[in-house]
């Protein structure tokens, strides 16, 4: 008996109860949406959560000030100022696999213009920081060396805050108010977007460092910076450079015990590969969940398939009668079986692609439908059909033809 | 003399736990090619039991059956599967069609099994339908049909692959007697046309068609005879 006959046999058994064929899919359809959906949702997730990241900008390292003691309490990491703008640009001078360093400082004010007012961060950083960040503006100009080493009141305007201080006219050469002090907007930096913690980028105002050091920030002493950003040449080195900047702070800062050091550094490639661990992670637990579901779905097939094989016995005995081998039947079962999964397979890809889409609509979250995890849903729905279906099938080619033509 | 169903000393025992039951005790006959046999007897008379080993469904506990030349014990169940859909067609009381499926392709069944084309396969159905006088009622379901119609269906399934006999288990017994006359009178025409049938039954009027009639009681032959009804084959190769 060649293929397509069983084929034809195994569609008319299910066409005879399409209820109950479409009952029996349902379990499946289900399972494989689910597997589809999460997956997507999963690595859309891990995209976004990567796009973040790298919106950071590449093989960045942070140098941060360490805890300082006052009175017996500690601050938390960052709290002490033994960092300045020397250290930024001894860094850059001397650490072989650094390509950049940006002294920065940071604070939060209300900046004014005309009759409208808004609280935001205001960042100060020398003018490496944009090659840093790769963040370069979208009109007027950059903060240049000039307007750092003369620490001139100019200041970049984050897209969010152009927004909310002029709508949709152009700040260029316009002179907004931050802490009431004036500065002139040279330019508006390229949209960012949200960072990893889920603040916005583009809510922020630049000046040059300096500027901010001497108008903006109070500090114990002149030219302290609140965290230095780093740039490693290329991703190889990155820990390299990680060492080198912990050598030099060390010499710098005369730290004997390298234990006790009064700053820190993170590497945000590592943090990187925490959130992709992570979100690996979560999308194998949604994984083995959907499978939970698949599973279920295998068992409803073989139960249905059990309860057509019992069914069908006379039917079984007549095939048997004229000629049926075992194999036959056996096949002719497990036909059906793989069919009923793989339609449901095929149902349950294009729902849960359905789904994705929308929640992507919806949400505005990026989904992302791989044509692996299609294929794997796809070889997969065809394996549950294969495995729940056999011991079905095995009952019914086993069947005694005597005994399965008398049975009622 | 050519000879197409061979059996000497069939016995066939049942075990039921422990207790044994033998359905046949040590049964022998030869059917020539061309025969109308009637086998008949009570229920429990082992006509069953006989007509299954006949129908290479079971396989004898002792005692050999050969078949077209061919000798059936030992054989493993693929090969009897072989058998019967190649040298035996099975006409059932109940008709055992499949339902939902057209008459034509119900007969296609054996042909199906035996791996044929579909072109020759729908060909030898469309004349073994023709034989039948079923022409026309070809993609009419069984449920479409009336009795008479559905067991002539089944008697073309039974002629598609040109089998070297026809069984036939109680043919008549879900039929009323006008539909009776109509099947039998098929039967005999097929018959004269030199196709072997063996068929149960218990209604002696039914019996009486064939040219044979072998009578089973308590699992042995009772009696053999042969009727003067018309039986080309007419000597019967009755062993002692």
């Amino acid at each position: 008996m060649n293929f397509i006959q069983t084929l034809k046999i195994a569609l008319r058994a299910l066409r005879t109860n399409k209820m109950r064929s479409f009952l029996t899919m349902l379990g499946i359809i289900i399972g494989i949406a689910a597997v589809i959906a999460m997956m997507a949702v999963g690595t859309g997730a891990s995209y976004v959560i990567s796009q973040q990241i790298a919106s950071i900008g590449s093989n960045i390292i942070l140098v941060l000030p360490g805890s300082t003691t006052s009175g017996g309490m500690r601050t938390g990491s960052g709290g002490a100022q033994t960092l300045s703008s020397d250290d930024a640009r001894a860094i850059m001078a001397e650490c072989p696999s650094v390509a950049y360093a940006a002294g920065t400082v940071r604070t939060a004010g209300q900046i004014v213009s005309g009759n409208m007012n808004w609280s935001s961060v205001v960042m100060g950083g020398t003018p490496e920081l944009f090659e840093i960040r790769e963040w370069p503006v979208v009109s007027g100009r950059p903060i240049s060396q000039e307007d750092e080493n003369g620490a001139l009141k100019v200041c970049l305007l984050g897209q969010t805050v152009a927004e909310n201080l002029f709508g949709s006219a152009d700040p260029v050469g316009n002179i907004i108010r931050i802490k009431k002090i004036p500065f002139t907007v040279i330019g508006i930096l390229d949209r960012k977007g949200q960072s990893p913690q889920g603040q916005d980028q583009d809510d922020a105002v630049f000046v040059p460092l300096r500027t901010a050091q001497r108008n903006l920030v109070r500090s114990q002493r002149s030219g302290i910076v609140s965290a230095i950003i780093v740039k490693a040449e290329n991703g190889e080195v990155i820990d390299t450079a990680e060492s080198e900047i912990k050598a030099l702070l060390n010499q710098r800062h005369r730290i004997s015990n390298a234990k006790e050091p009064d700053f820190s550094t993170r590497n945000l490639s590592e943090i990187l590969a925490v959130a992709e661990q992570s979100s690996k992670a979560m999308s194998l637990l949604l994984g083995a969940v959907a499978s939970i579901s698949l599973i279920v779905g295998g068992i409803g097939i073989m139960n249905i398939m059990l309860v057509s094989v019992t069914e069908r016995t006379r039917e079984i005995g007549i095939r048997m009668a004229i000629g049926a081998k075992k194999n036959d039947i056996l096949l002719q079962f497990m036909t059906e079986a793989v069919l009923l999964t793989m339609l449901g397979g095929l149902i349950g890809i294009a729902l849960g692609a359905g789904g994705a889409t929308a929640v992507s609509r919806m949400l505005e979250w990026p989904t992302m439908i791989s044509f692996q995890s299609i294929a794997i849903a796809f070889v997969f729905s065809g394996a549950v059909g294969i495995f729940f279906g056999f011991y079905p099938a095995k009952k019914a080619a086993g069947l005694n033809p005597i005994d399965a033509l008398r049975y009622e | 003399m050519s000879i197409v169903i061979s059996l000497t000393d069939i016995r066939r025992v049942f075990i039921m736990g422990d207790q044994q039951f033998e359905a046949l005790k040590g049964v022998s006959f030869d059917i020539a090619p061309g025969e109308f046999v009637a086998i008949m007897g009570a229920s429990g008379s082992g006509k069953s039991t006989c007509m299954n080993i006949l129908g290479c469904l079971d396989l004898p506990t002792s005692g050999r059956y050969l078949l077209d030349g061919g000798d059936v014990g030992g054989m493993s169940t693929d090969q009897l599967a072989d058998i019967r859909n190649k040298k035996l067609g099975f006409v059932f009381q109940g008709f055992n069609l499949l339902a939902r499926t057209p008459a034509i392709e119900n007969v296609e069944l054996p042909l199906v099994y035996a791996g044929l084309h579909s072109k020759e396969r729908r060909q030898q159905a469309l004349i073994a339908m023709e034989q039948v006088g079923l022409s026309g009622k070809e993609n009419n379901h069984p449920s479409q049909l009336s009795g008479g119609q559905q067991q002539r269906v089944a008697i073309a399934r039974a002629l598609v692959n040109n089998p070297a006999v026809i069984l036939a288990d109680e043919p008549t017994g879900n039929l009323d007697s006008s539909t009776t006359e109509e099947i039998m009178g098929l039967f005999t025409a097929l018959n004269r046309q030199g196709i072997t049938i063996i068929m149960v039954t218990h209604e002696h009027d039914v019996a009486a068609y064939a040219g044979r009639q072998i009578t089973f009681k308590d699992g042995r032959i009772i009696s053999d005879l042969q009727t003067s009804q018309a039986c080309q084959a007419g000597q019967a190769g009755q062993k002692a």
